[in-house]
């Protein structure tokens, strides 16, 4: 019986996030194409549907009837398992991701490293889609990608481990419980609530930044750089594993706003401290994720050696300091 | 950036870059030997899109050769044109009425703007900012419409003839052109602070593979190439032809040599190019704007003809060899293009590929017009 | 100055020649009447090439300044001139004279200086072995321009570090620019 109802659970669980990330992934790519075409002052799709709405299901439809090509030579298995493996770990750590007090798949005490470790996947399928691709681009963007995954997963991190010093918890819930309040509550707010919080507007600098290296996006988007690189490790793909890539992209966008709400931006707290719940975990993650796309659309590409500097010579060390002075914090206050 | 690197032949691979490739713009290939993202060396592959230009000038009759030539540069054809009738009308002693003359320098240096606006837009799109390309865009639109309105084309166009031109101006074009001066400066602005103060644009092309001046010299790189590199060379005003002594205007140099002095020059000549138009628009004379008689047949004495033009890439010549007949004996095509993109292969070894692929970029190239 | 600099570094180059050339100038634009007599003269006078020399051009009707004509064995002599004078390359072209068989190779060259200052140097081989040394060691940019008009006009560049076609296939064995080619 009771085994049952927790069968009956995951499963309701499961269906509802792969239900949640893709419609997210789909509808992130008509927003981004809506918000590019706001940002450059042309319509963007507006066609199908009122604003273009239908456009993604139409897309994926088109997707969909074409033929899946395997180029001569690859190593046929990685690649028709890169695709899966780009969107696996997006819907996987959205299983313990809570977005309200109540609203969570499965909560465990360690939330925060099992999405770290599904997150470190995602490297793992462009190595294997670049590898497979038999392809010289394809072959560097990968090399490129695993380089930059390497370099911005430590300060990243790092940058994670203060506020888990500050927190006393790996248990998602629990750092934001920390959090609840109105905004001076939250994590990146330095002042009023928590004096250990110093350095955390410093932090969330560090993370954002490290999140927008992790998901490939612009100004970091050195894997796919489409003036050197053609498209990066997806260079072979068309149809669905094109697809798959694309809503992985996007679906990662989605675990790392989310993270970055829930542990600066007081996750499902209300910034006047009223009527907390899932909304304002919504609002604050798509908030997020409309700064990325303004960012992409007004910056030009990063070099590859640049990022990697920014990285090992700045973002390393700053991120240390910054973790010795929190601790120091926390030892005088 | 680009020290020395010591290469082993076997752990290096070739890399085709093209024919189609987005950084090319167009069908141009370079086959790059690749020492991981170093360039260890690359060679250009041209002649994708060559439809030999020269051959067709020598069948063609001088009058009906006049469209080919806004065929080599479809961004700033106009400027081409003008070299072509100029040599011809040179060639075979046909004045052209001040008007024309004023009307030409004022069609071409709009011309110029369009052109640079698209190659700055996708410069900045090969190094992956996609939005100036949309507002420089919208600008450019703004300019060919107008000389659609009075040349009949949007691109390649086929406006002057041998003693003038084929339409004259009316007010409407004055008006827009007189409107579209202020609007430029205002865009120009923006684009300045959108993309000459972003740190990351900077960054990538500060020092971006520095060209010497006698690199220039040795490959016979003009135009913004040359100007980049602190020479100071245009030839609107080293060898004035046309009625641009005329004018008030200034040749923009930076001596960096660096990808950003490219990218900077071009820029400054957009407001230059602003200069010479306002000024070409209050001092346009009144009169006709062909010949009283222009000869039906051209058939220019023996002998040959050089006429050189700075267009937006830079030193466009036409060499006119005549035997007197209505053919042309011999018509060379100097592009400027071609001489800028042929230092690619010595000056790209040894720095990454991607700073490769943006000093590509700044080179400005039209590819049609290097293969003709 | 670049100009006498250079008319006189040019003239030394014939010592056998007289102190004033025989100027060939172009005869003014002919009037429509006597166009066809004209062109008849012409005709005629064509097939007698001109001696090797310097000869000075009204910049006004030709667009150039200096006009040599050098024999092939003299080129890269007239060419190392305009280098020391920071002349730099515009272009390389050739033209078929069928009717004299040889085939002219010219050589543009401007400077970046504010007095204009156009040289060019012309030179004649026989059509069925044309040969000229290559200039690429002195200006890399000839590097291409003598392709091109290998490809085009089947002159064989001597000492080319890579005479392969540029523009046309590479597999071309044809001359498109030549009068008799026959596509």
């Amino acid at each position: 019986m009771n085994f049952s109802l927790t069968l009956f659970n995951v499963v309701v669980a499961v269906i509802i996030i792969v239900a949640f990330v893709a419609m997210n992934a789909a509808y992130l790519v008509w927003a981004e194409r809506r918000g590019a075409g706001r940002i450059q002052r042309r319509p963007g799709p507006n066609i199908n549907g009122p604003f273009g709405l239908f456009q993604p299901p139409l897309d994926g439809l088109k997707l969909m009837a074409k033929q899946l090509l395997v180029p001569g030579g690859a190593d046929k298995v990685l690649f028709a398992a890169a695709p899966v493996l780009a969107m696996f770990p997006a819907i996987t750590s959205f299983v313990t991701i809570p977005f309200s007090d109540t609203l969570v798949a499965h909560n465990i005490n360690v939330g925060l490293l099992c999405v770290f470790a599904f997150a470190a996947l995602g490297s793992m399928s462009i190595l294997f889609a670049g590898w497979s691709s038999h392809n010289k681009y394809a072959m560097m963007a990968a090399v490129r990608a695993i380089s930059q995954s390497v370099a911005y997963e430590i300060p990243m991190l790092i940058t994670v481990i203060t506020v888990v010093m500050i927190s006393g918890s790996l248990d998602l819930r629990e750092i934001v419980r920390q959090q609840s309040g109105n905004i001076f509550h939250w994590n990146i707010f330095p002042l009023l609530g928590n004096s250990h919080n110093l350095l955390m507007p410093f932090s969330f600098l560090i993370f954002f930044i490290c999140s927008l290296a992790e998901t490939n996006r612009a100004p970091f988007d050195l894997s796919e750089e489409e003036s050197v690189l053609v498209a990066g490790y997806h260079i072979e793909y068309g149809s669905m594993g094109f697809g798959l890539f694309f809503m992985g992209e996007y679906a990662n966008i989605v675990v790392g706003t989310s993270l970055a709400t829930l542990l600066f931006l007081g996750g499902w707290a209300c910034p006047f401290g009223l009527f907390p719940g899932v909304w304002w975990f919504l609002i604050k993650v798509y908030a997020l994720i409309a700064t990325i796309i303004w960012i992409r659309w007004t910056f030009p590409r990063s070099t590859i050696y640049s990022l990697l500097n920014l990285s090992w010579k700045i973002l390393i060390p700053l991120s240390l300091v910054n973790l010795l002075l929190t601790a120091g914090l926390l030892k005088v206050f | 950036m680009s020290e020395p690197i010591h290469l082993l032949p076997d752990e290096t691979f070739v890399l085709n870059v093209g024919p189609q490739h987005p950084a090319t713009h167009g069908v141009l290939r370079i086959k790059m030997r690749m020492h991981g993202e170093y360039v260890a060396e690359a060679e250009t592959v041209l002649g994708y899109i060559h439809r030999m230009h020269e051959k067709m000038g020598e069948l063609k009759t001088y009058p009906q050769f006049l469209m080919n030539l806004s065929r080599m540069d479809y961004l700033g054809a106009l400027a081409y044109c003008h070299g072509h009738v100029l040599v011809v009308e040179k060639a075979s002693g046909i004045q052209v009425p001040e008007r024309a003359e004023y009307i030409r320098v004022i069609t071409v240096e709009l011309n110029r703007i369009a052109s640079h606006l698209f190659g700055v837009g996708s410069f900045v799109m090969d190094l992956g900012g996609f939005s100036p390309l949309m507002y420089m865009l919208q600008d450019r639109e703004y300019i060919l419409d107008m000389l659609e309105a009075v040349t009949g084309a949007r691109l390649t166009y086929c406006y002057y003839r041998f003693g003038g031109l084929y339409n004259d101006i009316d007010d409407t074009f004055i008006a827009r052109a007189r409107a579209f001066i202020p609007r430029c400066r205002e865009s120009l602005k923006k684009y300045h602070r959108l993309i000459t103060e972003n740190i990351i644009f900077r960054k990538r092309l500060e020092g971006n593979v520095y060209l010497s001046s006698e690199m220039c010299r040795k490959y016979g790189a003009t135009g913004g190439v040359a100007r980049a590199s602190g020479i100071n060379f245009d030839v609107r005003k080293n060898e004035p032809y046309s009625v641009y002594p005329e004018f008030n205007f200034e040749v923009p140099v930076f001596t960096e040599g660096d990808s950003m002095a490219r990218y900077k020059v071009k820029m400054a000549e957009i407001e230059q190019s602003l200069r010479i138009i306002e000024q070409g628009l209050d001092k346009l004379p009144d009169g006709p704007i062909m010949p009283e008689k222009a000869p039906k047949i051209i058939k220019p004495p023996a002998g040959d003809y050089y006429q050189a033009v700075e267009t937006s890439k830079g030193s466009f010549g036409i060499r006119l060899v005549s035997d007197g007949s209505k053919n042309p004996y011999r018509l060379k095509l100097r592009s400027p293009s071609y001489s800028n993109v042929s230092l690619f292969d010595e000056a790209c070894v040894g720095s990454m590929i991607m700073d490769a692929m943006a000093f590509f970029g700044s080179l400005d190239l039209v590819v049609p017009e290097i293969d003709r | 100055m670049i100009r006498t600099n250079v008319l006189s570094a040019m003239r030394a180059l014939f010592p056998e020649a007289p102190e004033a050339p025989p100027v060939v100038e172009a005869p003014p634009p002919v009037p429509e009447q006597d166009a066809a007599a004209a062109k008849k003269a012409e005709k005629s006078a064509k097939p007698a090439p001109r001696v090797n020399g310097v000869v000075e051009r009204d910049y006004a009707v030709h667009g150039y300044h200096i006009d040599t004509q050098v024999a092939p064995e003299q080129l890269l002599e007239a060419v190392n001139i305009l280098d020391q004078q920071q002349f730099f390359l515009e272009t390389i072209t050739g033209v078929d004279w069928i009717a004299d068989q040889q085939l002219e190779a010219i050589y543009d060259f401007s400077h970046f200086g504010f007095e204009p200052c156009r040289v060019v140097i012309r030179t004649r081989v026989p059509r069925d072995n044309p040969q000229l040394p290559t200039i690429s060691g002195i200006y890399a940019g000839a590097n291409w321009h003598e392709r091109e008009t290998h490809e085009f006009f089947g002159i064989v560049f001597e000492g080319h570090p890579y005479l392969v076609p540029l523009l046309l296939p590479e597999d071309a064995d044809f001359h498109p620019l030549l009068k008799d080619f026959k596509a």
